[in-house]
């Protein structure tokens, strides 16, 4: 599968999305006005890579900011990874906030009160 | 007489004002405004806590400016503005306040109205659940959103949304909305 390699804008996480990698990574920032449009490759890459997954997926979810309109779109390839789950591969979610970062923490456990991927909350230096 | 913009917009701008806008809400404008108010915030030595916490208010006011401002009345000065709104950041020994103005239809207030009522009544824990319910079971709206930004505010903030709708003319009303980010969070 060819990878999905995006680099970050000020509105725009950077990807990487590699097959061969087995860690994929989403950082930085997502507010973009329409954020459907910059998540749905993800989703849909998302949704080949769940045909044949590699026997562990790491997911590396490191966001300073995102907005509202990407909460969703963040969900949806949550989903795709909860599929990817249930079918008895290996796959975590690391979710990543800074110190005293007390909202993206809750952020990521609301996440993991919905989607049923074991997710790891870890906290970095400021 | 209906209401004078202009006028309402100069009364807004208090010694506290750190930016002040008025006009077009595109994307780039969204763009120039985060990053002026960012770089005050850092100059201003605030803890990253709250810069964050306003950084935050600031993308979802202004996304929903972007996405909901409906376009302007026949007879308002400024034809130009595709999706006009106004907006307003203050800072003090209390912290921030953001304030937005955008025209609405009438005929959407009560809605409105509603949202921001339910939302005001509602406790912390509430609106936590609130936020979680609709980021689960509400589908994606064109506009990405399904309908969260208020919510994530008031979450954020844990402050009251404190909003008025000015009449404008028969067709529109003028809404503000007036967000505090307090200095000290406690919640």
């Amino acid at each position: 599968m060819e990878p999905i390699i995006i680099e970050g804008t000020p509105k725009t996480p950077t990807v990487h999305f590699d097959s061969g990698a087995g860690v994929f990574k989403l950082e930085g920032r997502s507010i973009p006005e329409n954020s459907v449009e910059f998540y749905k490759p993800l989703v849909d890459w998302l949704d080949k890579y769940k045909e044949s997954p590699l026997p562990k997926t790491t997911v590396e979810v490191k966001l300073e900011y995102f907005n509202t309109s990407s909460s969703k779109c963040i969900l949806d390839v949550f989903k795709k990874l909860e599929i990817i789950h249930k079918a008895r591969n290996d796959v975590e979610i690391k979710w990543y906030y800074e110190e005293d970062d007390e909202d993206m923490l809750e952020a990521g456990e609301d996440y993991e009160s919905i989607i049923r991927v074991p997710f790891e909350m870890i906290e970095t230096a400021d | 007489m209906s209401l004078n913009v202009e006028n309402y917009f100069r009364n807004l701008l208090t010694d506290d004002v750190i930016f002040s806008y008025k006009g077009d809400i595109s994307s780039e404008v969204i763009n120039l405004i985060l990053d002026s108010v960012e770089r005050q915030t850092k100059e201003a030595n605030d803890p990253s806590k709250i810069r964050k916490k306003v950084y935050n208010v600031l993308v979802e006011s202004l996304q929903n400016l972007y996405h909901h401002a409906d376009p302007v009345p026949g007879d308002f000065e400024d034809q130009g503005s595709r999706r006009f709104g106004m907006i307003v950041v203050n800072r003090n020994s209390s912290g921030y306040n953001i304030t937005t103005c955008n025209f609405v239809k009438k005929n959407k207030v009560k809605q409105l109205a509603d949202k921001l009522d339910k939302i005001n009544k509602s406790s912390i824990q509430e609106i936590k659940e609130f936020y979680k319910f609709i980021l689960h079971h509400q589908k994606i709206t064109p506009k990405g959103g399904g309908g969260l930004g208020l919510v994530d505010i008031a979450r954020k903030t844990g402050n009251e949304l404190d909003y008025q709708f000015l009449d404008y003319n028969k067709e529109y009303a003028f809404f503000r909305l007036s967000i505090d980010i307090n200095s000290l969070q406690d919640n």
